[in-house]
């Protein structure tokens, strides 16, 4: 479970130019599933997304993460309030528990399909001999296995979306995060898209989603559908 | 441990991608850090050892030289000081010396004319050094000619060539008779260029100089260490003269450096931006960096301080010989003894590689340290 207790994000605090992304919102994501965060651009999703997955600390509230070991893989204790961790301990709670995938992408130029996979495994230590075959086996499971050893640059749109898949399920996380990953994709790819992503659920994985494209809030899939404007809560439902 | 080493030889594989990633960039840098390196480390070379060769010379030189002095300056010395020295305690023995220069208007060269004192030629002959053979183009059996003091000319016959092993000394060198070189110069036969003294004591020496400048009130003792200090100042000033510019040259490589190696790209920053928001911490990120830099850095070192110690000891340091040689016109043409000093290879290791390191790392640091979430909201 992902608690949210009066959480808020400001940008440039005390400036002249100071932004309120988020203005306290308090929140509780089950385990499993799939959830939307709906809202127009600028309603301050993609930055509830990013506190939710331990990219940023908020300005003030609390975040805490807790219930079954599924979430706090790897880790003994019930929960834990990641708003007062050290960078380095907050940086492991995001590797091993959320996969990212972001609206542009964001896969590394001029290396290969393999290497952009197993960038997240990197610091993990684990041996190659044991993450290259996981990475071959997702690229596979993606329809990607023949284009492993192709660099970036080549794939088209949707093999590129589906490399950013891949590599957030790098590291076997339980969370998935998604911010507008239908954004630069035609309807075609968008269901593409969103049938990878039931399978995804329903092989046990929980996903959150920030979107504002009907082809994901409106999806079969979908379990809970939050609406966010101007950095508030303003919806909850299906 | 096992860990660390596994996680460390990901690091170090992506380090080596980035690195071919962005080949123009990097071998640049490399060119530019390699010339650097190349240019500071011949001059250091070099000079380093250009100096030990001098005192390896001159650790047979005489340890004490006495020269006449009138208003101050230079004089031939009369024949009968030698007498008055070889009385004084503690002196072995003392000779007179006859050596001059003499200016050869067809070279523009100034030669060092000597009166040996063992086995001088014989009057009507000389032995020249290697460097007039080569640029006056002479071979045994030819004829040369001087142009004396008063007007006339003198011809001499070439009987010998000096070793090219000493060239260093005896490059513009040309041995003659005692006779022949009075007649050149109009030298009297009551004076000679200078006299050698040979002390049993060397804690004496300057006891001895003292006892000289008493007994002969217009002479200056010139001691060797005093030769020794005199060479290694003016080996000292010019390198220090290459070096003073060259450091002008590593200026301009540390801004290049800063400019190149930090000056992260849009695509470099949001690469770091990448890493992090998929799980890579701070330390990793400047893990790479670090291995970056110190590749560059290891290999423009490497390249650079091999191709120094090659120009300078295999090629004779041909880019800097005219600076850094001496004055002559004949430059001699000897390999140097190699010879490296570890400090000042440490001191150019520190010079070059410290600020390239620095230039890497701090630039990537700032980008490091910003929250991953930077790269959601590009």
């Amino acid at each position: 479970m992902i608690k949210l207790l009066n959480v808020r994000k400001g940008f440039n605090i005390g400036q002249s130019n100071e932004f309120i992304a988020v203005r306290g919102v308090t929140l509780t994501l089950a385990v499993n599933g799939i959830t939307v965060l709906k809202g127009p651009s600028g309603s301050g999703k993609t930055t509830l997304l990013s506190l939710i997955g331990c990219m940023a600390r908020p300005t003030s509230g609390r975040i805490e993460i807790s219930g079954d070991n599924d979430i706090l893989k790897n880790r003994t204790i019930d929960s834990v309030e990641v708003t007062s961790l050290p960078e380095r301990f907050l940086t492991e709670i995001r590797r091993r528990t959320f996969g990212f995938i972001f609206q542009q992408f964001n896969l590394v130029k001029g290396i290969t399909v393999l290497e952009n996979v197993l960038l997240p495994s990197y610091p993990l230590g684990e041996k190659y001999s044991f993450v290259r075959p996981r990475a071959e086996m997702l690229l596979k499971m993606f329809g990607l296995g023949e284009r492993a050893q192709t660099k970036i640059e080549w794939l088209s749109g949707g093999e590129m979306q589906r490399v950013a898949i891949a590599r957030a399920l790098m590291n076997d996380p339980p969370v998935l995060i998604a911010d507008e990953p239908t954004a630069h994709l035609d309807s075609k790819l968008s269901s593409e898209f969103m049938t990878i992503i039931a399978q995804l659920k329903n092989s046990g994985k929980t996903i959150i989603i920030a979107s504002h494209d009907p082809l994901v809030f409106d999806a079969d899939s979908i379990d809970r559908v939050i609406v966010v404007r101007d950095g508030l809560i303003d919806g909850d439902g299906k | 441990m096992r860990r660390w080493i596994e996680k460390q030889h990901s690091i170090l594989d992506f380090t080596l991608s980035s690195l071919l990633r962005r080949k123009a960039k990097n071998i640049s840098l490399f060119l530019v850090y390699t010339l650097v390196v190349f240019l500071l480390g011949s001059a250091m070379l070099f000079t380093t050892a250009m100096k030990r060769e001098a005192l390896l010379i001159l650790k047979d030189a005489p340890e004490m030289v006495v020269q006449r002095l009138l208003m101050g300056r230079y004089d031939p010395i009369p024949m009968d000081y030698l007498n008055t020295i070889k009385k004084i305690r503690g002196v072995t023995s003392a000779d007179v010396r006859l050596w001059g220069y003499y200016y050869d208007p067809v070279m523009g060269a100034n030669y060092t004319l000597m009166v040996p004192h063992h086995d001088p030629p014989a009057p009507g002959n000389i032995v020249i050094g290697h460097g007039i053979s080569r640029v006056r183009t002479l071979d045994k059996g030819d004829i040369f000619s001087f142009r004396a003091y008063d007007g006339r000319v003198q011809s001499f016959t070439v009987t010998g060539e000096l070793s090219a092993a000493s060239e260093l000394v005896s490059a513009d060198l040309i041995l003659m008779a005692d006779a022949d070189f009075r007649i050149l110069f109009g030298l009297p036969d009551s004076r000679a260029t200078d006299i050698v003294v040979k002390v049993r004591n060397q804690k004496e020496l300057r006891t001895i100089a003292g006892k000289i400048t008493e007994l002969l009130p217009d002479t200056r003792p010139i001691i060797r260490d005093e030769i020794v200090r005199t060479y290694d100042a003016v080996f000292d000033w010019r390198g220090g003269m290459v070096v003073v510019l060259l450091i002008m040259a590593l200026s301009a490589f540390i801004i290049f450096a800063w400019e190149k190696a930090s000056g992260l790209s849009a695509e470099e920053r949001r690469e770091i931006g990448i890493l992090k928001a998929i799980g890579w911490e701070t330390a990793d990120i400047l893990a790479v960096k670090t291995y970056e830099g110190s590749l560059v850095s290891f290999l423009s070192f490497s390249t650079g301080i091999l191709a120094a110690y090659a120009h300078v000891f295999f090629f004779s340091a041909f880019l800097f010989a005219p600076a850094l040689k001496g004055w002559s016109v004949l430059y001699p043409d000897f390999r140097i003894t190699p010879f490296i000093d570890p400090y000042q290879l440490t001191v150019l290791f520190f010079l070059t590689v410290v600020p390239y390191t620095v230039a890497t790392i701090i630039p990537s640091w700032r980008a490091a340290i910003v929250d991953p979430d930077a790269v959601m909201r590009s």
